[in-house]
């Protein structure tokens, strides 16, 4: 800083390009927030995030404390949500649900990406019969509906929240080798690829280096539109039986809780319901805004 | 000087679904140490394949190295284990491409990818290679590198972007430079900045180049030994000045002929070399310029010519050099 300002004072010309103090990630930051439906998605994103990080001090009541003598209370200034079959606090519950469904969004993500990127950059890069036998392999995964694996694999694991974290996870694989595979292809052809070889790099670090921060931004936006698929996956499994034990806040579980109870008190199956719907929307509004912000064809 | 590399009938197919490509077609030649050989010919006569296949970079399937010897440093470089050769790559011998645009990584500093080579090679810290770096963009005429080391590729000129690949080319002091076509993709007044610091610089730490053009007027200032390829082959091969005043083979001509030149009258027209190269999958028997040759013969269509020498160090491969 010192040494520009001094160059100032010597009259130097500085030039001043205008996109420079702007680090990538601003730079996206900034194209996405011009969108007003990615802005929007990304306000829900981030009150979802902010209920699973501080539940413990925004929700009102004790999610799990039930009270039978005020079941399927309906909504009040007290319990703004109002209560469900055993008495407990709606918006507690779905407050503390956004954490398990946080956790499972990420942990199925993460099960995806670090078997699926992997697998499609090593296909795509070294070609040939790698490529080939892991290609045959990804196509007979994309061939299986994704739900009926979950459940296969269920089947197989048993009940309980971890093994539906397997189940969403390992179906979402083939999704990101495929798409892993197919940015590396598109890479791997330009240049500087070519030119890091002539330098005498190895492969590990040309796949490190120059491939993957390549083609990391379809993989970005696939891993938001995901967040949103895993959630809902998470909430069908939990609706019907095979995810979290019983107390435990899910949103899956408790719109199944209030299913009984729709005709009487129809708000215990609406809140979850309507959780569901607007976080999904949320992350695939995101997910949009990300993939156009992202791409480098619409920089203007 | 002694002899830095020794080309010896090197020979690059490629193995496509039409046939066999003779890319590289026994091909020999020598360079001398802080020697500049100039590798002409037009698109697709194996300038460029030639130049891979010194250090191995052919693209395998389809491509492969089927015979021949490169001798650098007294070692075969065909012959090298995997490890071995990507030691002296970017160490011993570094490239600049054609696309100053698309040869840096878009997502990496500049910084960090020169640096990357002499961390590489030099095993040299953070710390050190960043001050060396820094020296190297100084050397290489960036202006105020100490804040441009930090920039990305999209913040330079493409001129500015081809000198950040020759200071990364330089940055191990390699005894060898190839450059593949490195001033095609800019314009004419960098053209000739880039090839006056390339020379400058090059001649400065005692390093050969091997500058592969298909532009004659360009290269003439900047070498000492020319190679025009035609077919995969090298047809005519002597010191630069020898080959711009005495051209003996009739594609050589044709290509000197096909350039404006300065001391023409301006109207005078280019003369254009009429016809199109050879299928390299189905070569003609004879002479591969005979369909185009102006002055051929009938022992052209059936034989192919052998190089001989016409000079101390001119050699050309046609039946009927223009003194004879």
């Amino acid at each position: 800083m010192k040494e520009q300002e001094l160059k100032k004072q010597r009259g130097e010309f500085q030039p001043e390009p205008m996109e420079r103090e702007r680090g990538p990630f601003r730079e996206v930051f900034h194209r996405l927030c011009k969108r007003t439906t990615a802005l929007f998605g990304l306000v829900i994103v981030a009150l979802f995030l902010l209920s699973a990080l501080l539940a413990p001090v925004i929700s009102p009541h004790d999610p799990i404390e039930h009270n039978l003598a005020h079941k399927l209370e309906p909504p009040s200034w007290e319990y703004p949500f109002g209560r469900d079959e055993l008495g407990r606090c709606i918006l507690s519950r779905i407050i503390y649900g956004a954490r398990i469904s946080l956790v499972i969004g990420l942990i199925v993500i993460s099960i995806g990406i670090l078997i699926g990127v992997p697998l499609g950059v090593f296909s795509g890069y070294y070609g040939g019969k790698v490529d080939f036998i892991v290609q045959r392999f990804v196509d007979t995964m994309l061939a299986f509906p994704g739900i009926l694996l979950a459940l296969l694999l269920i089947a197989i694991l048993g009940v309980g929240l971890q093994n539906v974290m397997i189940a969403v996870g390992v179906s979402t694989v083939p999704v990101y080798a495929r798409l892993a595979r197919s940015s590396v292809l598109a890479i791997k052809a330009r240049q500087f690829v070519e030119a890091a070889k002539s330098m005498g790099a190895r492969d590990l670090h040309i796949i490190l280096r120059h491939l993957l921060p390549n083609s990391l931004s379809p993989i970005i936006v696939q891993s938001t539109l995901h967040m949103a698929t895993a959630i809902l996956w998470a909430a069908g499994l939990g609706f019907l039986g095979l995810g979290v034990n019983p107390p435990t806040p899910e949103w899956g579980a408790m719109l199944n809780g209030g299913r009984l109870y729709i005709r009487v008190a129809s708000h215990v199956a609406t809140f979850p319901g309507l959780m569901i719907f607007v976080t999904v929307l949320g992350f695939n509004l995101l997910g949009d805004g990300l993939r156009d912000a992202l791409d480098p064809r619409l920089k203007t | 000087m002694g002899l830095l590399l020794q080309v010896r009938d090197l020979r690059t197919y490629f193995y496509t679904e039409t046939g066999i490509v003779r890319a590289v077609d026994g091909i020999s030649y020598d360079l001398q140490e802080g020697e500049t050989l100039g590798l002409v010919g037009e698109s697709g006569c194996g300038k460029s394949v030639s130049a891979l296949s010194i250090v191995r970079l052919i693209p395998n399937p389809p491509g492969k190295i089927v015979s021949g010897e490169v001798l650098f440093e007294g070692r075969d470089l065909l012959k090298l284990t995997e490890d071995k050769i990507r030691d002296i790559r970017g160490d011993r011998i570094a490239m600049i491409f054609q696309e100053p645009m698309t040869s840096l990584n878009p997502v990496l500093t500049i910084g960090l990818q020169i640096g990357e080579v002499l961390e590489l090679h030099r095993h040299l810290n953070r710390k050190e290679s960043r001050s060396e770096v820094i020296r190297l963009l100084r050397m290489v005429g960036i202006p105020d590198a100490e804040r441009r080391i930090d920039d990305y590729p999209h913040q330079f000129s493409g001129g500015m972007r081809q000198r950040v690949m020759i200071a990364m080319a330089l940055s191990c002091n390699p005894k060898l430079l190839i450059a593949d076509e490195p001033t095609t993709a800019v314009d004419v007044t960098i053209q000739a900045q880039l090839l006056e610091m390339i020379k400058e610089l090059t001649s400065r730490l005692g390093t050969s180049v091997i500058l592969i053009t298909h532009n004659l007027g360009v290269v003439a200032r900047y070498v000492n030994r020319m190679a025009v390829m035609y077919a995969g082959r090298i047809i005519e091969w002597g010191p630069a000045q020898e080959l711009y005043r005495n051209p003996q083979h009739p594609y050589t001509i044709g290509l000197l002929a096909s350039v404006p030149r300065l001391d023409q009258p301006r109207k005078a027209r280019l003369v254009p070399i009429e016809g199109q190269p050879p299928d390299l999958v189905h070569l003609p028997q004879g002479c591969p310029f005979y369909p185009r040759c102006p002055r051929s013969m009938k022992q052209c269509a059936s034989e192919r010519p052998e190089p001989r020498l016409v000079d101390l160090d001119h050699m050309v491969s046609c039946w009927l050099p223009l003194d004879a």
